[in-house]
């Protein structure tokens, strides 16, 4: 596991880290988003040009555009993170006897979740459900990509759909129709298997 | 103030397709020539490692090799009424920069236009009357299919393209095309090894009566040595093709086709991370001195030359020539101006099927690597009694199983929970899709023009695309999705879900960087930018290559006729130009 934060403050991390394991929970088909390391996936995002939008158009004017014309905000993805969870910890202080997102029940942060998808919500001046997008988006990311980007704890996310991952040549398998793949993942890091001794 | 650097033969704006073989084909000719290019050097071993290349999130999501906005982007709107803003990330179309161009992360299809594409007005005028057309701006190409074959025969020798020839000097050839215009000869390589599910697309569509073929594709389907003695390998179906580079020198690029010959050239020059601003022009405005650039460390450079050739990908091709000046901007207005005139796109609409008992496993997969139906595309079917014109490729090419972007679920699937991960696993392996790929005909209010508000880092305007589909084309792509409709259910799966083309275009979810026009060929100065040779009517000692010059775009992947248009005139230039400088068509 990765260890220390480079973007989120303590909070921030302790909350994200009980929101990614709601949006994906720990059962029997694979670890949760906490385990697999989906928070410590986004920080990373956060405090790279990812999070700040550097690769980005950023000039203004900012207008309020139709849905065709994409994101309009002047907002980086980081901003939004420290933005939102100070929101919805506010809003949960006010509506749960002051408890934060990580206080919660399972069954209350999913209820939370699932109000803020369908935007029933009211976090202010920010967009609740868009704010729910981005979270879910990155979550998926850190828990499908490669597990170098720390969200992907021993490929568990590759194991339980059988992608094979970074194999790169499947030519003895193309005429096998039907017929499931043999081998299990590996990583661009490789696999955990060829680190263990005996 | 720039600083003038010594003469060259000839610069070409950008090192991409089409610029490295017309560097490539100029140098055969003595002539001196450099390319400024305005992202990095790449190459195989060094950029498309196979030790990291496989790495979904940082090429296909956060796009490492792509164009980032922040160096350049565009506005956009949908109809003259609405306000552009610019795009702040791409989506719906993602230009490449860097040696190779776009040309490194493409998914190598590669398809010929019909004969009928080229002579289109003409054409659907003949068959079915002028009033068919009257809400569309088709033009003729002012070139012909038979002129260009040859040039198609090169581009696709040039890249080892593996498919199977329908049309062989007019014989029809039984597990090709058979709509295709005819072909000197085959295709150099035979087609990919199928995957499962374009073998069962093949099927279904073969009991319906329809003609599938194999997808001619970039991917190679053997190792191969192209006429300019370089060796290429056989693609290994890794499944991260499209938006990646190739560790294989199995998918055909400026790097695994031409620049290895290229780069050992005394008279040839590749200067890297190096942005063309815009073509000098002398006081007449009637001929080009030469570009102005800025290098890595922000200089600004003016690089003399007797010729100018635009090799920077269509639409950046069109933003240079209205910053240098070189014709008239397009007026949907009045119709007036060239350069910007009839922009278009492609038409696509897709279906996804969901089986309980097959495993298709989709990561065994490349860029081009499927089956092909064009019963419906182009004008391969008669449209008398039908209200559009056009048609679309229905084509299954499962590019790939890579997670994060490839997680197909039946609709009604929550996006998270334990029950989305029951449903994600249960159908990773057992669904696969396929699309239409449609025509998209030009119309008088889709054109490209220079932003009044936002600006790039160098202080100027950013093009402005206004674009919609036409409802021709909107209803050409219903038409195809009612045919697609039927051959999923001649597949019987569980379940199939459509997702049809409707207005308006939508600049976010990615569609396809086939963006055409904006500097259109034709026979006519006033409505096209360039002469048949890709020459400027404007200017004469400037070419403007790539796909800017297709009048509307047809139903199919556009780099094999930008790569056989590239041929073209290179050959215009070294059988004509050189010995006589000046218009080769008189206006
Ligand atoms: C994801 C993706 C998939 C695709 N799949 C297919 C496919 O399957 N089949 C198909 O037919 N086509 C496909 N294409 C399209 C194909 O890549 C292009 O048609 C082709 O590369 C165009 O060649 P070009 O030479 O015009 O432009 P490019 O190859 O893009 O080269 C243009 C070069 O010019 C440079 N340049 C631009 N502006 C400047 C400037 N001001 N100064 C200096 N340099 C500049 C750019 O950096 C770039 O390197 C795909 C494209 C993408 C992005
Ligand atoms: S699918 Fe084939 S051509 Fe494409 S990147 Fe992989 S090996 Fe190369």
């Amino acid at each position: 596991m990765l260890s220390g934060w480079y973007f989120f403050k303590p909070d921030e991390a302790r909350a994200l880290e009980a929101i990614v394991d709601r949006l994906i929970p720990p059962d029997d088909l694979s670890i949760g988003g906490k385990d697999a390391g989906c928070a410590a996936f986004i920080d990373r995002q956060m405090a790279g040009s990812y999070g700040d939008s550097s690769r980005l158009y950023t000039k203004g004017p900012f207008m309020h555009g139709l849905p065709t014309q994409g994101y309009q905000g002047d907002a980086t993805p980081a901003m939004r993170y420290r933005a939102g969870l100070a929101a919805i910890d506010a809003y949960l202080k006010k509506a749960m006897s002051n408890r934060g997102f990580a206080q919660l029940t399972a069954a209350e942060q999913d209820l939370f979740l699932k109000d803020l998808e369908a935007a029933k919500v009211d976090l202010g001046k920010i967009d609740g459900k868009a704010l729910f997008n981005l979270v879910l988006q990155n979550t998926m990311e850190g828990f499908f990509a490669d597990p170098i980007y720390g969200g992907n704890r021993d490929m568990a996310s590759w194991k339980m759909i059988g992608f094979p991952g970074a194999r790169y040549d499947y030519r003895d398998h193309v005429a096998k129709h039907n017929q499931p793949y043999p081998h299990g993942p590996i990583s661009i890091g490789g696999s955990p298997d060829w680190s263990r001794k005996g | 103030m720039a600083r003038k650097l010594p003469r060259k033969d000839v610069v070409i704006v950008g090192l991409g397709w089409t610029g490295a073989i017309l560097a490539h084909e100029l140098t055969e000719s003595g002539l001196d020539v450099v390319a400024i290019e305005r992202g990095p050097w790449r190459d195989t071993a060094t950029d498309f490692n196979i030790g990291y290349v496989s790495d979904e999130l940082r090429y296909a999501v956060r796009r490492d090799l792509f164009l980032q906005p922040a160096q350049e982007t565009l506005t956009m709107r949908n109809t003259t009424s609405q306000t552009a803003l610019p795009m702040r990330d791409f989506g719906s179309f993602l230009p490449g920069t860097g040696v190779g161009g776009a040309g490194v992360h493409w998914n190598g299809h590669t398809w010929r236009f019909y004969p009928s594409d080229f002579n289109l007005k003409s054409h659907l005028t003949e068959r079915y009357g002028a009033a068919r057309l009257a809400d569309l701006q088709i033009q003729d190409w002012g070139v012909s299919y038979d002129e260009m074959e040859s040039a198609y025969d090169r581009f696709e020798y040039l890249c080892g393209i593996s498919g199977k020839a329908g049309n062989i000097g007019n014989k029809i050839q039984p597990g090709g095309n058979p709509f295709e215009g005819p072909r000197k000869r085959d295709y150099p390589l035979p087609p990919m090894e199928m995957t499962y599910a374009p073998t069962l697309f093949a099927e279904a569509a073969r009991s319906l009566g329809l003609h599938p073929f194999p997808t001619p594709s970039a991917n190679l389907s053997k190792a191969y040595v192209n006429p300019l003695g370089i060796a290429m390998g056989q693609c290994t179906m890794c499944g991260f093709c499209e938006r990646f580079g190739c560790a294989n020198y199995s998918k055909s690029s400026a790097q695994t086709t031409v620049l290895p010959v290229l780069m050992r050239k005394s008279n040839f020059e590749a200067r890297c991370n190096s942005e063309v601003l815009h073509v000098n022009l002398d006081a007449t405005g009637k001929m080009a001195r030469g570009v102005t650039y800025v290098d890595g460390n922000g200089e600004e450079w003016e690089q003399p030359a007797d010729m100018v050739l635009l090799c920077a990908y269509g639409l950046h091709n069109a933003r240079l020539m209205m910053l240098s000046k070189i014709g008239k901007i397009y007026d949907p207005q009045t119709g007036e101006g060239t350069v910007g005139r009839n922009y278009a796109y492609q038409t696509n609409a897709g279906v996804q099927l969901f089986f309980d008992d097959k495993n298709f496993n989709p990561f065994v997969a490349a860029g081009a690597l499927g089956q092909t139906v064009d019963d419906f595309n182009g004008d391969t079917f008669d449209h008398a009694a039908l209200d559009f014109v056009g048609g679309a490729g229905i084509n299954c090419i499962p590019t790939n199983g890579r997670p994060i972007g490839f997680r197909p679920t039946p609709p009604g699937t929550p996006r998270w929970g334990s029950a989305w991960k029951k449903a994600t696993r249960d159908n990773y392996l057992k669904a696969f899709g396929f699309s239409s790929q449609g025509s998209s005909y030009a119309a008088r209010g889709n054109y490209l023009d220079l932003d009044p508000t936002y600006k790039d880092r160098f202080g100027r305007p950013l093009m402005r695309m206004t674009f919609d589909f036409p409802d021709n084309d909107i209803r050409m792509s219903h038409w195809v999705s009612d045919r697609m409709e039927e051959i999923a259910k001649a597949l019987k799966p569980r379940q199939y879900v459509q997702a049809r083309r409707n207005k308006s275009w939508n600049s976010v979810p990615y569609q396809s960087t086939h963006n055409t026009g904006g500097a259109i060929m034709g026979a006519d100065p006033k409505t096209s930018a360039v002469n048949k040779f890709l020459q400027s009517w404007d200017v004469p000692n400037v070419f403007v290559i790539g796909a800017s010059a297709f009048p509307q775009n047809a139903g199919k992947n556009p780099t094999g006729t930008v790569g056989a248009l590239a041929f073209w005139a290179a050959d215009a230039i070294r059988n004509q130009y050189l010995r006589n400088p000046g218009p080769l068509v008189q206006a």
